[in-house]
């Protein structure tokens, strides 16, 4: 620009910094300052979950010191694991913009499927678990049909598909009811018992802050060549201790108890691959795009309806594999399995981790953090001896108020143009 | 814009050809028997007034409406255009009026949806510089790209979906109302654009209400009325003739207005 006023700040030759009425963070101080201002316009990101998870920490732990002991932790991950992965499921049916009201049914027929075909039919288990997830699989395909095709709202047609996977679940366990899966299998082994080793936790924790620096550095170098703006190589080094400093502390902590459950390492291992795919590939984006505007993204070349579908897929596969991980947590199958509070605590999870109602937003990492909230909830009235009358006000409660924060923070970006 | 000569087709070639092409809602005929032939190397200006069924047309060619009848022939090969994405893979890009941009997502995100790099490790860095180097080309001040749509202003949003539709190097480029949301300094730098896109050989289709846009850049003015074709003008065609065609009278709104003016000036 040749007529640039005189005095004006000199643009700068970086590409995404030649405009000189945007203030840009450098550094860490930089870094910092900018979050401060994002949570101040309404951008909260998890910051709200994590707050209320330190207060409701901190009321359960004077209440009864027994909380926060290592081994109540390591049975709080042990649960968090089954109703987790449901609710990873629930994200992505959120992020498009619609509801998966069924994850309940779906998750106590899947565990019903599991016990049927691996105990009374004799089938090898695992054959029995990818049966169940295909089924789920199916179901999801069908709301995903029955949307695209008939335009039938997904409200309903989980709605609807509630009652028939129950049933489909009362008729499979028949008379009897109730299924006991063995208690020495591997599967209820995996559901109880399994612990990851010390040594191997310890390397795992290291691995999210090793990886952060690495893609870091590399993003970084690429930037420079390219002539964009880079981050500085501190904070980069700031961030990764960070995170590994205080994934180690965890790791350690967990350790004095029983240690880091595998399955829990399974739910976590799930909630990685689904960030990365909602953030790093073009399926992601196109998820984000028709949650945002779907007529948006159809212009733009997008197949809607295999995003829908896709969404729909994985989240009821997601919901059937969290029933075979609760059957092998409760060691049986039974009527009850999936019915209750599963659904609304998986949806719950998902809004309270972050995953807007509305669609568009969310990550996979909500539905990590809104487990662990839902179920300290749950672990912390059980410790106090409180009946589940009051544990379903409570739950109740903080759903409420999860999504009061959501309103509002969404008021606030739509307020300082970041909606 | 990379300079990829095999997508663009020949100079005076003959891009898009539309015979009889009908549209019916209902009852509603918004477009009937429509005819336009549309050459490389060509602006062609689309007037009418509302409801005359210009975006009708535009969606039609976009593949967001079906025909109900009628034969579009594009690069000489009849084509049906089923869905959005079919007309973006011939090389049709659009500017719709609403400009169909996603506000939750980032400036990079929207000009690449649905065209990602490296699909399943999206190349961030390239998508980013190429993204600055098209908004660069429209001379945009857009003040990041990796914020939000949602935050950006109407003109800011009209660079992003024009450069959105520049992103493929497509053989026909067609905006509705391209001008309408933008300051004066950039509306001329999107008439430069639309010449500069003109001049590479691509043909273009634009929509405008204003007739001074319309007589800046473009080589011929076809005008629609009530859904029907209501004859082809030319930039040095008179003010009334134009206006004439487009409200179907001499006797009109525009004219008395200017018959009033003159009288009072006279009186």
């Amino acid at each position: 620009m040749s007529n640039e006023m005189q005095g004006a700040p000199q643009p700068s030759t970086l590409l995404d910094r030649s405009d000189v009425r945007v203030k840009h963070a450098t550094g860490i101080g930089g870094a910092v300052a900018a979050f401060v201002e994002r949570v101040r316009s309404g951008d909260l990101g998890s910051l709200p979950v994590i707050a209320g998870l330190i207060i409701i920490w901190t009321v359960f732990t004077c209440l009864n010191p027994v909380f926060l002991s290592a081994n109540n932790l390591v049975n709080l991950l042990f649960d968090c694991s089954t109703v987790g992965v449901i609710a990873l499921g629930i994200v992505c049916v959120l992020m498009v913009g619609q509801i998966d009201l069924s994850v309940g049914s779906m998750s106590g027929f899947a565990s019903a499927l599991v016990g049927t075909l691996w105990v009374n039919q004799g089938w090898p288990v695992l054959l029995a678990i990818v049966t169940a997830v295909a089924v789920g699989a199916l179901v999801g395909l069908l709301y995903g049909l029955l949307l695209n095709l008939f335009g039938m709202p997904s409200f309903v047609a989980t709605l609807a598909g509630l009652l028939a996977i129950l049933g489909l679940q009362l008729y499979v366990l028949g008379a009897t009811g109730s299924i006991n899966l063995p208690y020495a299998s591997p599967m209820v082994n995996l559901g109880q018992l399994m612990i990851i080793p010390a040594a191997v936790s310890y390397l795992l924790a290291l691995a999210p802050g090793a990886v952060t620096l690495v893609v870091g550095l590399r993003t970084r170098e690429r930037r420079r060549v390219s002539n964009l703006s880079a981050p500085s190589v501190g904070s980069l080094l700031v961030r990764s201790v960070a995170i590994t400093v205080l994934l180690e502390i965890v790791v350690a902590y967990l350790n004095r108890g029983r240690g880091v459950p595998v399955m829990f390492g399974v739910f976590l291992g799930l909630a990685v691959a689904m960030d990365y795919a909602l953030k790093r590939t073009r399926w992601g984006r196109s998820m984000n795009a028709v949650g945002g505007n779907h007529e948006a993204a159809r212009r733009a070349g997008i197949n809607v309806g295999a995003i829908y579908n896709s969404a729909f897929v994985l989240c009821a596969s997601l919901a059937a594999l969290g029933g075979v991980l609760t059957a092998a947590r409760l060691a049986s199958a039974s009527t009850q399995a999936g019915t209750g509070d599963v659904n609304l605590n998986a949806i719950a999870a998902a809004v309270i981790g972050g995953t807007s109602l509305f669609g568009g937003r969310g990550s996979a990492y909500s539905a990590v953090l809104g487990i662990i909230v839902i179920q300290s909830i749950a672990s912390g009235l059980t410790l106090l001896n409180l009946s589940s009358s009051l544990r379903f006000m409570i739950t109740g409660a903080v759903l409420a108020i999860a999504v009061i924060v959501d309103s509002l923070a969404r008021q606030s970006r739509i307020s300082h143009g970041r909606a | 814009m990379t300079d990829n000569s095999t997508t663009s087709s020949r100079p005076g070639e003959l891009v898009l050809s539309l015979r009889g092409v009908s549209k019916h809602f209902g009852a509603v005929s918004a477009l009937t028997d429509i005819e336009l032939d549309v050459h490389a190397g060509e602006v062609v200006a689309l007037v009418g007034d509302n409801g005359a069924g210009k975006s009708t047309l535009v969606k039609v060619l976009a593949g967001v409406h079906q025909p109900s009848t009628g034969t579009i022939t594009f690069s000489g090969q009849q084509v049906t255009l089923p869905n959005p994405g079919a007309a973006l893979d011939l090389g049709i890009a659009t500017v719709f009026q609403d400009l169909a941009l996603c506000e939750n997502l980032d400036v990079v995100a929207n000009i690449y949806l649905g065209r990602e790099l490296n699909p399943l490790r999206l190349d961030e860095v390239a998508m980013e510089v190429r993204a600055w180097t098209l908004l660069n080309e429209l001379s945009a001040r857009i003040p990041s790209v990796r914020d939000v749509v949602a935050s950006l202003s109407g003109g800011q949003r009209q660079t992003v979906a024009i450069a959105r539709s520049l992103l493929l190097d497509p053989k026909l480029i067609m905006l509705d109302e391209p001008t309408a949301a933008l300051g004066v300094a950039q509306t001329a730098e999107v008439l430069n654009l639309i010449e500069r896109v003109r001049d590479r050989g691509h043909a273009v289709i634009m929509i405008s209400h204003n007739m001074e846009d319309v007589r800046a850049v473009a080589d011929r003015i076809v005008v629609l009325r009530l859904g029907r074709n209501n004859g082809v003008f030319y930039p040095k065609s008179s003010n009334e003739e134009l206006v004439a065609a487009i409200t179907g009278a001499t006797e009109n709104a525009v004219s008395r207005r200017a018959g009033r003016h003159q009288a009072e000036q006279n009186a």
